[in-house]
């Protein structure tokens, strides 16, 4: 199995806490979301096309929790997404492409 | 017993609401008996639309459109995979070869063919009737025809005194004709009302301004000499009028059947027995075409049930149509009116109880059995508040109290022998128009339903004509109760308590950020329903600035990036123009910069003007502008007051008696950005012709000769709501007063979400209550909440001003965090001199086009030619 490439997106200081920033990688835009409890911080990446609503919008999408599992609500339908797997909780059908995502050295990271 | 394949074709003649039921129940009853759809399903209609709602038709003068009253969409029919044709009269059918003709030659195979083609007006044989303005009530071009007709109109006749008729009589009241009502029979409503109760409906429809005739026929219709017509009665009188409305009862659609041969009655309506089939096995005929046992259905609940009959048979299940009730309740004109079973007292040996109280203008009777233990049928007029309870005696056969006059009888301080939800038996039919029965709801809560809402939508009960939603109310809250289940009002899974009860906790506790409250009293990471809840409720009771970093988490995107997101994510930006009053420097300066950003401007609903087409990065750039000539935010992203409406007013108008437009500036600038739990709009008119519209707002005010009249908790949108007139003659301190505790009270109180006028709706002791909480301070609140309006009146910011000068804040507004590319799926198409976004095919052909440019990514919006 090849070594992920991680390449560097953006710095720790642009993503904004409990909320969604967009990214521009290849042609390809990517939603950065950071969620902080009051002793945790994770990143997830996924991508920042709507398949539903059909519109690049998904970085600017409410962020928040169903039971334990981080979730990003579409901000045109409000259809919700799971962070972890980028499934669509309210349509089976509908899938969102997921992204490796690391902080290293105050950068943040895409693994390709 | 009929099989159902895949291959089989229904066609259902008639899409009027018992069609339509049809078509729903059939596709219903396939995907739970097959677990698919099971048949190819084609409607025709003869009327250009699909189903409309045509017990409510009378709304479409009450400013109801078509649109609303209809009961279905092309697409919804396409979902289902139902194919349809309107304007498709049938001419033959080939019961042979099974075919069907419609007026343009195309031809319909089926294997069954439903006939739901409904009834058509029956205009009384009278030499005239033929001419121009000479009208029937039925269809949805009846009443544009009526509309037309009334406008050049000042006096009009309903000929028929029954329950169609006194509708169309208040149609052409409503539009402002001088109204008179002719009935053939003795008295008004004579199929559902007994004279008793036929004379004191006279009477109130008479008080109405309606004048009502009884015992006359018209013999002929002549040219009039003051009016268009004269009618001439067999009794020699006479009555000038320029239109005239017949009313005169309903006959079956029939006439296909006759010329194909299916079996009619004596006296018309197709024949059909207990599956509503009829003489023909494979032809069904439902609704008020259909003859069942000698008897024509002409309401819509029994329609429905054979819909239900015909569909079950069809998928081969045993459903029979075996009747129905034909007992209704309805508000005609404003005066209630309720008739059960066997209103006039013909069963063998029934005795009657009547109480009349010519007072206040109330007819009650109830019919008893010899026996005198139970009820067989009851007469209501000016007060249908015991009609629940009497039907449920009805239908039920539950026994009679030992003195059955107690039931109409009004109460004297012992209440009356109340029949509850818990003595119905399971049988009991709750919502007739659904079929849906005490046992359904019952079975709904076992089944894991655990609230009226699950019920409503797992039983569809209440959903119909909404008659039995009160009775709805109760079987389900003594279900609920019996299981112990206390209601529950948690507003998500992140907090178990109700918005008013955040409300207090954020307030009592000082709680001013959403992690603090969440640590405390919650868990999780909150949601899309708890977050901007909380985020309101803090902005109500602190006021900071809704982008500071604490609370940006909390807010829908609109709120985020305090503009209106489009469907294809670009914003709106919609500047406050108090009162709707801006100078010509100002609309000078919004034309540049929709000029100089491209964008499409719409004059709103508010009086203001929406510019929209502006991607997320150039916001800030746009606000610069719009702030440094003198505007500010108007909010119209937040559930806050949007806009006060207002007419000119005294200054101008030679009928103002106020200075509207004044007030309307000093109110908006008030209570401009109030967080609630909803959005919040305002009117001043100056006069009371209303120009302004102020009864269909969340508050609304009109000037009287001596201060102005205070309406609250009005609305328009969806569901319309008459605002309800709290205060007369009002100074403006006063007013003022009474605006801020009645909305510092919604926002404590109200649900998430919930409008004042739903909020109003729900609040126990309704208006009188409201009033005695603000006017006569009975809670003792009045100081503290002036206090706390005066406190978010004395902090409001304009959030674009702090925006632009925070550079924080303004870094939001990036559409990439690592490049200043913009979205390249963002496309325009030119329409009308303006933008609009592009739609699905023109994208893709736009896409094609750009696929061989090396840099997707222009600086400029991008603007394609329409397709």
């Amino acid at each position: 199995m090849n070594a992920t490439n991680w390449v560097t997106i953006c710095q720790h200081e642009d993503l904004v806490d409990n909320s969604g920033v967009c990214a521009l990688i290849e042609g390809k835009q990517v939603a950065l979301f950071k969620i902080r409890s009051a002793n945790d911080e994770k990143v997830y990446a996924l991508s920042n096309w709507d398949p539903l609503g059909k519109a690049n919008v998904l970085y600017r999408g409410l962020v928040g929790s169903m039971q334990s599992t981080p979730i990003v609500v579409s901000p045109l339908h409000k259809q919700r997404y799971c962070m972890l797997t980028g499934q669509c909780i309210d349509n089976d059908e509908i899938k969102l492409d997921v992204y490796p995502v690391r902080v290293k050295d105050q950068c943040v990271q895409l693994g390709l | 017993m009929a099989l159902a394949t895949n291959s089989t074709r229904i066609l259902v003649v008639g899409n009027g609401m018992v069609g339509h039921h049809f078509v729903d129940q059939l596709v219903q009853q396939s995907n739970e008996q097959f677990g698919n759809q099971a048949f190819q399903v084609t409607v025709l209609s003869a009327e250009p639309r699909l189903a409309y709602d045509r017990v409510h038709l009378s709304e479409y003068f009450s400013g109801k459109t078509a649109e609303e009253l209809s009961l279905t969409t092309p697409e919804y029919y396409e979902e289902l995979g139902v194919a349809f044709k309107t304007n498709a009269r049938v001419t033959q059918i080939d019961k042979q070869a099974k075919i069907v003709t419609i007026e343009s030659d195309e031809q319909f195979g089926y294997d069954k063919l439903v006939m739901a083609t409904g009834s058509y007006p029956f205009v009384p044989p009278i030499p005239g009737n033929e001419q121009p303005h000479c009208l029937v009530y039925r269809t949805i071009e009846d009443l544009e025809a009526i509309s037309a007709s009334a406008s050049e109109s000042k006096v009009g006749v309903v000929v028929g005194g029954g329950l169609l008729g006194l509708e169309a009589a208040n149609a052409l009241k409503q539009a402002g004709l001088q109204t008179h009502v002719v009935e053939f029979a003795p008295q008004l409503m004579a199929v559902q009302v007994d004279s008793g109760g036929g004379q004191l409906l006279k009477n109130k429809i008479q008080e109405l301004g309606v004048t009502v005739h009884t015992q006359k026929a018209t013999q002929r219709i002549e040219k009039g000499s003051s009016c268009r017509y004269k009618m001439c009665f067999a009794d020699g009188e006479e009555l000038e009028t320029d239109m005239i409305l017949f009313s005169a009862g309903i006959r079956p659609q029939d006439s296909l059947a006759r010329q194909f041969d299916l079996a009619i009655g004596e006296r018309g309506g197709i024949v059909i027995n207990d599956q509503c089939q009829t003489n023909d096995a494979d032809i069904y005929a439902i609704g008020e075409c259909a003859l069942w046992n000698n008897f024509i259905f002409g309401l819509v609940a029994p329609g429905y049930a054979m819909a239900r009959a015909a569909a079950s048979h069809i998928c081969g299940g045993e459903l029979l149509f075996q009747g129905a009730d034909m007992s209704t309740k309805l508000k005609l004109m404003g005066v209630e009116v309720g008739s059960i079973g066997d209103a006039h007292a013909k069963t063998q040996g029934a005795l009657s109880f009547t109480y009349e109280d010519q007072v206040s203008g109330v007819y009650k009777k109830i019919v008893v059995s010899p026996e005198q233990n139970k009820l067989v049928g009851a007469v209501l007029v000016g007060d249908t508040s015991d009609y629940d309870t009497l039907l449920q005696y009805a239908l039920n056969g539950i026994d009679l109290p030992e003195y059955p006059e107690s039931l109409i009888l009004p109460s004297t301080g012992d209440s009356k022998p109340a029949l509850g939800a818990d003595a119905l038996p399971d049988a009991a039919t709750i919502c007739s128009c659904h079929n849906v029965t005490k046992a359904d709801i019952v079975a709904g809560f076992d089944s894991g339903a655990c609230s009226i809402s699950d019920i409503k939508s797992c039983t569809k009960a209440s959903t119909g004509c909404g008659g039995c939603a009160a009775l709805l109310k109760s079987v389900c809250d003594s279900e609920l109760e019996k299981r112990g289940v206390e209601v529950k009002k948690d507003i998500c899974e992140h907090f178990a308590y109700s918005r008013q009860e955040l409300f207090h906790v954020i307030k009592v506790e000082k709680i001013k950020t959403f992690e603090a409250l969440v640590e405390k009293h919650g868990q999780g990471l909150g949601c899309e329903i708890c977050k901007p809840a909380v985020g309101s409720i803090l902005a109500s009771v602190w006021n900071d600035f809704v982008l500071q970093p604490d609370h940006v988490s909390l807010q829908d995107t609109n709120d985020t990036y305090l503009a209106n997101m489009q469907k294809n994510g670009t914003y709106s930006i919609v500047p406050r123009i108090a009162g709707g009053e801006i100078t010509p420097d100002k609309l000078i300066v919004l034309g540049q910069v929709a000029k100089q950003y491209n964008l499409y401007t719409k004059i709103t609903g508010g009086q203001r003007i929406d510019l929209f087409g502006a991607r997320v990065d150039q916001l800030p750039a746009i606000w610069e502008v719009l702030i440094e000539a003198g505007f500010e935010t108007g909010h119209a992203y937040a559930k806050s007051l949007r806009t006060v409406k207002s007419c000119v007013g005294s200054t101008w108008c030679r009928y103002g008696v106020q200075d509207s437009v004044g007030q309307a500036i000093d109110l908006e600038n008030r209570y401009k950005g109030l967080r609630s739990p909803h959005k919040l709009k305002f009117a001043v008119s100056g006069c009371t012709r209303e120009c302004a519209e102020a009864q269909s707002k969340d508050i609304g005010v009109i000037a009287t000769e001596n201060g102005w009249n205070l309406y609250v908790c009005g609305n328009g949108g969806m569901k319309p709501r008459h605002a309800d007139l709290f205060a007369t003659d009002l100074d403006t301190p006063t007013l003022i007063k009474y605006i801020d505790r009645i909305l510092m009270f919604y926002v404590r109180t109200a649900d998430r979400l919930q409008r004042t006028s739903v909020w109003m709706e729900n609040l126990e002791g309704g208006l009188a209550y409201l009033q005695e909480v603000v006017i006569n301070d009975s809670l003792d609140l009045g100081q503290e909440l002036e206090a706390q309006m005066q406190h978010v009146v004395d902090s409001y910011q304009c959030e674009w001003k702090t925006a632009i000068t925070d550079q924080q804040s303004k870094k939001r507004f990036r559409q990439f965090v690592n490049s200043d590319k913009t979205d390249e799926n963002i496309v325009f198409v030119e329409e009308r001199q303006q933008i609009r976004p592009a739609t699905e095919t023109e994208m893709q052909q736009f896409q094609q086009q750009q696929s061989d440019k090396k840099d997707k990514y222009a600086d400029s919006p991008i603007l394609v030619k329409a397709v």
